[in-house]
């Protein structure tokens, strides 16, 4: 085990770095490591359609520094290129689309290495995809040609790439995430103010000693004193009399606890010059939030739950990590504790010494998971920082795609949209599904229906009729038919900005899903630029 | 001739995306209020004002080109530094140290043929109400809350109900790191900036003891070295917070201060984020706002589909990016105590036994006030006035007085002004509340 020395020496005054300082506003959301998965990953942009949803995306991966894109459109520049796509310009006319989108993008970061397809050399996509290295992400925009998109479903599952489907089209827009199995964050970036466990049902040995020592003497304790004592402490030493006065059990129910927090407010001091005490505030406003029994989070039983069916995977470092969770889980019925202590009044001396109780608790049992992972089959590869970082995140482990991954048999596209038309409808029971004002599963259908039309738009009809072969019965529905014919009056076009909104979308998604940070939807994400929402739907 | 209507035609071809939306009717369009044959001419013949050229101002500048606008002007007083050019996308390298308002609006106008970008290097409060009366729209695209309530309050008081030209929609974005909003705002109609500012409350200040004696975290370490030594030790004549010299010296004082009290992580980064308040920005949370943004200008001046801000309609779009993607449209409530669009005082808890100084002091952190330097009038006496010197000397030894002893009574008016909004009285009827 290492030990952790508080080093007494400074670290070098050094300002930060040309890079760092280029990149200063996204490492404060990133940090360093998410940076470099993001310089180490190499994109592929499979361009159709009008095109400009695809060259947004991209800018706003070139920007924050993606190692490498490669853009593949057969399209050459047209003049209606020029009135929607920024990174064209009338000197491109009548060229590659995929190399003046590549020249003009490249510009926007010098850190970036861009390649354009189909050249002198790469004629085919077919060539591009068994000749190029294994690409991270693939994201290709719709309408797409069947073979073509068969071509790269094949590729997604033949190398486990995750692929993003993107379609944008008059006010509408959608993207779907396809990623090739379950996919696990530990590093969600949960809200500060929702990490704070405190343990105060449960506390162990240091913790009850060091509350003791500092109460001991409570009405002892002069004004300062008195008015410093960590919140923390305070209400361990009332649960602690709390406790005596009811047979050993701490406040559980609303009304106890209300109880309870009125114990803890009277007991703060008001014959001193401010009329009262911070630190007993603090305390009285805590009992809601941290009296509460140690349980296990949905995201991590999810993760516990999880049946694999990919022996690889299995033995991969996060799902040996996740099984010694659940032993010490089993073993001692709560989570590693993540070392936390929120900022309470208090002072320094006396809040580092209960930081540091917290820590070394949170050091203690990472040490035991790191000792059951290291015991298992493979254990001995796993990274004790990775160890540290699940431990820290426990409580905030998310699994996304859990059914993509395995378990059953691979249901078919079309029986799943059935089923999602069947959840998002207010009407179960009759032939025709009635959607619900608030889904925007009806936008889905629509420009779905025109999802290979690549020649020639589809007129409001035709997209319902494509509907009907796809979810009988939705052709019907008001807001299905009001759908279709948005996506009719935009006949296959792109307004600009419903484009770059996508795009800014697909880019955020891309990042969570390169960095493995933040948490990426699952698995839809439908736009409405008529009425200026989102939808997440799992189709 | 001939090259005319060449031109003519290479325009249509140009906007065929465009044209098939905001020519021809939807599902959604108000019939009443659209003629598709106009739009076009009537949209090149708008003049648009963006305000901000950074994060936002980039992307709203180059959506509304793309949107048909031919005629913007852009208001920056800033200069490029390198830190912007993770999203800041019209800027390069070599443009570093150059006016953001310029290098932005020299690009757009060379990448999309026809657009004429007016750039303006200076402050918004440099201009009248004249200059902004030329304009049909204003998108704003800024990082400050003051400067949004200095223009929502100028959009408010140019509000001339016998003049239908003098209503001008503000469109308005902000993001910071996966999270973000738009919102549109009809002066008088719907509500405003200043109604809504409760919704952006300012981070709660560290109280000045804890700094002083009691320092828990590295930020308290950081904020000592600010506020605190950099005062009694003045390393240099004034503090420039962009200058790597002068944060050094802070990260170095705030460091040396952990280290006496135990204190970890006091790092360069997280210095010079404490101190110049650092906001994290990404290209793409900024491409998702200044979309909604362009999005709802397109609408408002096209008619083509509802947007935001109808009446009784939603006006306000909130995104959020961290845990999946979720959006919240809504319409926030139009308050009759809005200093700026409303018409009665509001109410203002405080303690009788507080001193005019306390009084003062308290109006920058509530949420709905958020005034740095106010002035207070009561009917009939001045009670505190920030300036001119002469006045300031004069009521200076009110401060020290308390509510009572001014002789100020429960239910009764006082009007606070602040330089930063000189157009705006902020009114308040005294509640008295013993604490
Ligand atoms: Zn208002």
């Amino acid at each position: 085990m290492t030990e952790i020395v508080m080093s007494q020496t400074p670290p070098i005054l050094h300002g930060p770095s040309e890079k760092e300082r280029k990149y200063d506003r996204q490492l404060r959301l990133w940090a360093a490591s998410g940076q470099a998965a993001l310089e180490s990953a190499n994109i592929l942009l499979l361009n159709s359609g009008a095109g400009t949803v695809g060259a947004e995306s991209l800018k706003n991966l070139v920007l924050p520094g993606i190692g490498r894109f490669a853009i593949y459109d057969e399209a050459e520049v047209s003049e209606a290129d020029l009135g929607v796509n920024f990174f064209l310009d009338d000197s491109c006319l009548g060229k590659p689309r995929s190399q003046s989108l590549t020249e003009l993008i490249t510009e926007l970061n010098p850190d970036v290495q861009g390649t354009w397809y189909p050249n002198e050399d790469v004629k085919t996509l077919d060539s591009l995809l068994s000749d190029s290295p294994v690409f991270t992400v693939i994201m290709y925009t719709h309408p797409i040609r069947p073979e073509q998109l068969s071509r790269i479903e094949a590729y997604g599952q033949q190398h486990k790439t995750p692929l993003v489907a993107i379609h944008s089209a008059g006010f509408y827009s959608y993207f779907q995430i396809n990623l090739p199995g379950a996919f696990p964050i530990v590093d969600t970036h949960p809200d500060e103010t929702a990490t704070t466990d405190l343990r105060l049902l449960t506390p162990w040995p240091e913790l009850v000693a060091f509350a003791d020592e500092l109460t001991r003497d409570i009405d002892g304790l002069d004004n300062y004193e008195h008015g410093h004592l960590p919140y923390v402490v305070i209400l361990l030493h009332y649960l602690e009399k709390w406790k005596a006065a009811h047979d050993g059990e701490y406040p559980a129910s609303y009304d106890e606890k209300i109880e309870f927090r009125k114990i803890v407010q009277d007991a703060a001091r008001t014959n001193n010059p401010e009329g009262g005490e911070e630190n007993f505030d603090e305390a009285a406003a805590a009992v809601l939030k941290t009296l509460v029994p140690p349980s296990l989070p949905s995201g991590l039983r999810k993760v516990f739950e999880y049946e694999h069916t990919d022996p690889v995977e299995q033995r991969s470092g996060f799902w040996l990590i996740a099984d010694a969770v659940k032993q010490f889980y089993d073993k001692h019925k709560c989570l590693p504790l993540s070392g936390k202590v929120p900022d309470m009044k208090a002072q320094s001396k006396v809040y580092i010494r209960l930081q540091n109780i917290y820590k070394d608790k949170a050091r203690k049992d990472a040490a035991e998971i790191l000792q059951t992972v290291q015991a298992a089959p493979g254990g001995e590869r796993v990274d004790p920082a990775e160890v540290d970082l699940f431990c820290k995140n426990a409580a905030f482990v998310k699994l996304i795609n859990a059914t993509g991954g395995g378990g059953d048999a691979k249901i078919s596209k079309a029986e799943r949209l059935r089923s999602a038309a069947a959840r998002e409808s207010v009407n179960h029971e009759t032939a025709a599904p009635t959607f619900s004002p608030l889904s925007l599963l009806p936008i889905y259908l629509a420009l779905q229906a025109t999802a290979h039309h690549v020649d020639s738009p589809a007129s409001a009809d035709k997209i319902l009729a494509a509907i009907a072969a796809q979810v009988p019965g939705a052709e019907k529905d008001e807001r299905v038919v009001q759908a279709a014919e948005e996506v009719a009056r935009a006949g296959g076009g792109e307004l600009h900005n419903i484009a770059a909104l996508t795009g800014g979308m697909v880019a955020q998604e891309m990042i969570k899903i390169i960095t493995k940070q933040y948490i990426p939807i699952d698995n839809t994400c439908v736009f409405d630029g008529i009425w200026s929402r989102a939808h997440v739907l799992e189709l | 001739m001939a090259s005319g209507e060449v031109h003519a035609a290479s325009e249509a071809a140009r906007w065929t995306y465009l044209d098939r939306v905001r020519t021809r009717p939807g599902p959604f369009t108000n019939l009443d209020s659209f003629n598709g044959s106009m739009v076009a001419q009537a949209m090149e013949n708008m003049k648009i004002l963006v305000i901000g050229a950074g994060g936002l101002g980039c992307e709203i500048l180059k959506n509304l080109a793309l949107s048909g606008f031919k005629d913007i002007h852009v208001i920056d007083m800033d200069t490029i530094d390198i830190s912007n050019l993770n999203r800041q996308f019209l800027f390069r390298q070599s443009d570093v140290g150059k006016s953001k308002a310029e290098v932005a609006a020299r690009f757009v106008e060379k990448r999309v043929k026809g657009v004429k970008i007016t750039p303006h290097n200076c402050k918004i409060q440099d201009f009248d109400e004249d200059f902004y009366m030329q304009f049909q729209l204003i998108v704003c695209g800024l990082d400050s809350i003051e400067a949004r309530r200095w223009i929502n309050a100028m959009v408010v008081n140019m509000v001339d109900e016998d003049n239908e030209d003098s209503y001008k929609p503000l469109i308005d974005g902000g993001t910071e790191g996966f999270k973000g909003q738009a919102r549109v705002i009809y002066p008088t109609v719907t509500s405003c900036i200043e109604c809504q500012l409760d919704m952006h409350a300012p981070r709660a200040a560290v109280p000045l003891c804890t700094l002083a004696s009691i320092p828990r975290q590295p930020e308290h370490c950081i904020e000592w070295a600010h506020v605190i030594a950099w005062d009694q030790e003045k390393p240099f004549p004034k503090l420039d917070k962009d200058d790597p010299e002068h944060i050094t010296w802070l990260y170095q004082k705030a460091l040396e201060r952990a280290q006496e009290f135990n204190i970890p992580g006091v790092t360069y980064s997280l210095t010079q984020g404490v101190v110049k308040n650092i906001i994290p920005a990404i290209a793409a949370t900024n491409s998702v706002i200044a979309a909604a943004c362009c999005n709802e200008v397109l609408k408002i001046a096209s008619n083509c589909a509802p947007p935001l801000g109808m009446p009784d309609a939603n006006n306000y779009m909130m995104y959020s990016g961290n845990d999946s993607i979720y959006t919240y449209t809504f319409q926030p409530e139009r308050k009759e105590d809005c200093p700026v669009c409303g018409n009665l005082a509001r109410d203002l808890p405080v303690d009788p036994a507080w001193t005019l100084r306390e009084l003062v002091e308290s109006f920058a952190a509530r949420p709905e006030a958020q005034l740095k330097t106010p002035s207070v009038r009561a009917e009939g006496k001045t009670l505190y006035m920030q300036s001119p010197p002469s006045l300031e000397a004069q009521t200076r030894r009110n401060l020290d007085k308390t509510l009572v002893e001014l002789g100020l009574e429960e239910g009764q008016e006082i009007a606070v002004s602040d330089p930063a909004f000189a157009t705006v009285i902020f009114r308040f009827k005294l509640k008295f509340k013993p604490s």
